[in-house]
């Protein structure tokens, strides 16, 4: 009898892109579902306008390359760059800036780099770190949260001020604010003690209304991707880490004018980064202890840039000057290879 | 016992052991034909020492060794030499490689063997001899003459450990299970005549901790025989555990240098099938003719464990096994991680063969759609040896063989590891096997163009030199002419000045 011949290894794959993916959005649920009960119906605008971006900047690149569309859009990995995006952009942004900001993401920093596998920037925070860049002024105004709202924003509302940009709605400045890092760093700059700071209602918890929850709840979905093997644990340990060891310091030497630890790692973004930004494989040093090099680089450069920088949040930019260091930090940090001293 | 740990391995891989581990070894019948090939080794191949219609018994000699790295081969039955040539032979290339083939008379007639009464009267260079004659290769799967792992002569470092390797870590087989767990005496006998060979101080047979029956069996075995310095040891059912230098760091802590062999860092390591195919020469007299071998899958009826006349065509094997089902979509032989497929159950068994697997298309992924790399670093996390696969990757695809090299791409031992949990489905191994045949090509033309270049190099050094040697030469003619020249001319002078002076004098 006559058969046909392959190549070994004959068993079966245990694991793919898709599953991976499909893992990282399941454990951004959490994070989706506290933003809208802290922070209204305006995340799902974000997230809606975002998802259906990337899928047809997707189809759309994909076409152009001459590439398989349909693998390449069942692999979920545009849509969880939509997705990241949609959750880091402020609630109250106009339509075009999750718009424009897909677009950029796919576009630019994914496909025209050769598409995924190939794009040494992680695309999301390329779109975020472009926005903050141009637009400033909308990417700064987040609204308050719903602890702190003296009345409910009703859905309509919502879509009107995303969709018409009308921003002479009588209450709008009653529900919008700056974040709790923004407004730390601002009120720091006017030689306020973080006492007096933390005193104002916004800070009124453990790391800012609100904000703590939610990254508690991407904390929650990042420890579920390393119980599922998903992510390793190395990068968000060391970012964390790499932020919490840095503010302590500074804290322990000067507190008066230094948010604390706890401040830092839960008022913005290090949860959403360490878990799911900075983790994008593709884009981050895949050698073990060249992750934990990875994070604590961008924990300190995220603790850098909140400090001294100019702008309150320092993850995105963190992440993109990190990715740059990832083909050097793989090359001297191989693992020693069997029978080689 | 202490034990350490290599490098990530898949603890979690499906074993399929239960198709064929409860069923005890039968002997297979003699087939009709019986066929050779003269390369069932690592090494040159065998020449041939028959012709086309001898007649041979079982046990007699009809390949011998080339030089010292091969191993001869002897008639698994009696019958008549039908045929030399050509034949499809098991291997990954699918390529007709020279083949005896034996047309069997039924009688089964052997040699009469010459068995030992005592092998602690004979030396280890004797021992090392009868081993080699006996055409015993490694059993394990590698078929590396095993005489020359066994030769003491020359070397500097003395065997310290004797390593049995029944750790069989590949998914399916059990034939080195069933021996241990049949005949862990007869094995035990050949570590005794193995450590009077090498004089060495222990002997650790290991096996995985998925078969404690096995381990039992050992126990008893080596409480019977009572020599202290052999012991049994369970490791971690991890593939690939069963890997010579996985098993040596697991037993040892110890690696084997990159490029060497055991026995540089004082160990011998031998397949447990080995041992007893040792035990059968040695004590016996019988050289290798036969072994143990799982036929298994969801591709054939009834799955069995044969003793195995090596030579003996596929299809005679699944005929034992009652035919194949309607599911058989792959022939691989050996196991699914690392065993080959093979184009037609016509070709036969060899000496390393230690699984038949006819394999249904729920056993075996037959086509898988390869996505782009996405760096997720889980081939590095479990790789036995520490390399990083999606690097050697990166450089193999793009044709930078050199720097696949310095990533250490000859070390990687094949185990496909890395491409059962890469969720791109690339198919690494595929990738490095042929980066490493580039590899090999590379050096090969590069050693030949070192050759051409000090060919011409030293060509170009002597036509310098004659050259060099001729100046001089006329150099010196000239020097000499010129001083001939010149003292003719003093001479001339010298008789000028004295004539003159002649003819003043007369003046005078």
């Amino acid at each position: 009898m006559q058969f046909l011949t392959s190549s070994s290894p004959f068993i079966a794959p245990t694991n793919s892109v898709q599953r991976l993916m499909l893992w990282v959005l399941i454990a951004l649920v959490p994070g989706c579902i506290t933003m809208i009960w802290q922070f209204g119906y305006g995340v799902l605008f974000n997230i809606i306008i975002c998802v259906s971006t990337a899928i047809c900047a997707e189809a759309l690149m994909l076409k152009l390359r001459k590439r398989a569309i349909q693998p390449a859009i069942a692999d979920l990995s545009a849509i969880v760059t939509a997705l990241l995006l949609a959750l880091a952009l402020p609630t109250l942004a106009p339509w075009w800036i999750p718009f424009v900001g897909t677009l950029i993401a796919i576009i630019i920093a994914k496909h025209l780099y050769g598409g995924l596998g190939y794009n040494p920037f992680n695309p999301a925070m390329v779109a975020f770190a472009i926005l903050m860049v141009s637009f400033p002024k909308s990417m700064t105004v987040w609204m308050l949260p719903s602890s702190l709202l003296a009345n409910d924003v009703s859905l309509s509302d919502m879509a009107t001020l995303v969709f018409q940009q009308q921003t002479d709605l009588p209450y709008i400045d009653s529900i919008t604010a700056a974040t709790p890092l923004d407004d730390m760093k601002t009120r720091l700059g006017l030689s306020q003690t973080t006492d007096e700071i933390r005193s104002a209602s916004i800070f009124s918890s453990f790391a800012g209304q609100g904000w703590q929850w939610v990254s508690v709840a991407y904390l929650l979905g990042g420890c579920l991707l390393i119980a599922k093997k998903i992510i390793s644990w190395h990068i968000p340990v060391g970012l964390l880490s790499g932020l919490f060891f840095a503010s302590l310091i500074a804290y322990l030497f000067e507190p008066s004018i230094s948010p604390s630890p706890i401040f830092h790692l839960f008022s913005g973004g290090a949860m959403l980064g360490a878990f799911f930004i900075a983790t994008d494989p593709v884009t981050a040093a895949t050698t073990l202890k060249g992750r934990i090099l990875y994070g604590v680089l961008i924990g300190l450069l995220t603790y850098v840039i909140r400090t001294w920088g100019g702008y309150p949040e320092g993850i995105a930019f963190a992440v993109l000057l990190v990715n740059m260091t990832v083909p050097m930090i793989d090359q001297y940090t191989q693992p020693r290879v069997y029978g080689h001293k | 016992m202490k034990l350490w740990h290599f490098n990530g391995g898949l603890p979690a891989l499906a074993e399929h052991k239960n198709e064929s581990v409860h069923l005890a070894i039968e002997k297979a019948p003699v087939p009709e034909q019986l066929i050779y090939p003269l390369q069932q080794h690592i090494g040159a191949p065998a020449s041939v020492l028959v012709n086309v219609g001898d007649k041979v018994l079982r046990g007699q000699k009809i390949a011998d060794a080339q030089g010292l790295v091969s191993a001869p081969i002897h008639a698994g039955s009696s019958g008549t030499i039908s045929h030399i040539g050509e034949q499809l032979i098991p291997h990954p290339s699918g390529l007709s490689a020279p083949c005896i083939t034996i047309t069997t008379d039924g009688l089964d007639e052997q040699l009469k063997p010459t068995p030992c009464a005592d092998y602690k009267q004979l030396s280890a260079v004797e021992l090392v001899q009868m081993i080699r004659n006996a055409g015993i290769v490694g059993l394990g799967g590698a078929a590396f003459p095993t005489a020359i792992k066994l030769d003491q002569q020359g070397k500097t470092k003395p065997i310290q450990t004797l390593i049995l390797n029944g750790a069989e870590c590949e998914p399916y087989i059990s034939c080195d299970d069933r021996l241990l767990k049949e005949r862990a005496d007869k094995v035990i006998l050949g570590i005794e005549i193995l450590l009077h060979l090498l004089a060495c101080e222990q002997a650790i047979l290991a096996v995985e901790d998925n078969s404690p029956d096995t381990f039992r069996a050992i126990q008893t075995a080596i409480k019977a025989n009572a020599n202290p310095v052999i012991s049994v040891v369970k490791v971690p059912t991890i593939y690939p555990t069963g890997g010579e230098k996985q098993l040596i760091k697991t037993l040892t802590g110890k690696e084997v240098t990159s490029g060497k062999i055991p026995a540089d860092i004082g160990i011998v390591s031998l397949n447990v099938g080995t041992v007893y195919a040792i035990q059968q020469a040695v004590i016996e007299g019988k050289p290798l003719t036969s072994r143990i071998v799982t036929v298994t899958g969801e591709g054939v009826k009834k799955p069995h464990n044969l003793e195995v006349r090596v030579g003996t065509p596929i299809h005679a094997l699944i005929d034992v096994c009652h035919g194949y089902t309607k599911h058989a979509k792959r022939l691989i032989m050996g196991g699914p991680m690392m065993g080959y497929a093979v184009s037609s159950d016509e070709i036969p068994l060899v000496k390393a063969s230690n699984c038949i697997l006819v394999a249904s298309k729920d056993e075996v992924v037959t086509e898988k759609q390869a996505m782009p790399c996405i760096r997720c670093g889980e081939c590095a996390s479990v790789c036995p040896v520490s390399l990083l696969p999606q690097q050697l990757y990166w450089n193999s695809r793009s044709d930078q063989i050199e720097k696949a090299a310095k990533l250490n791409l000859m070390d990687c031992i094949e185990c496909g590891c890395c491409d059962v949990v890469c969720p791109s489905h690339i198919p690494l191994v595929q990738h490095f096997r042929h980066a490493k045949s580039a590899l090999k090509a590379d050096q090969h033309q590069k050693q030949l163009s070192d050759i051409a270049r000090e060919r011409f190099e030293a060509r170009e050094q002597r036509i310098a030199r004659e050259k060099a040697e001729r100046a001089e030469k006329s150099r010196k003619k000239k020097a000499a002419l010129k001083e001939r020249a010149a003292k003719k001319e003093k001479e001339a002078a010298e008789k000028l000045f004295k004539e003159e002076q002649a003819t003043t004098n007369d003046e005078s």
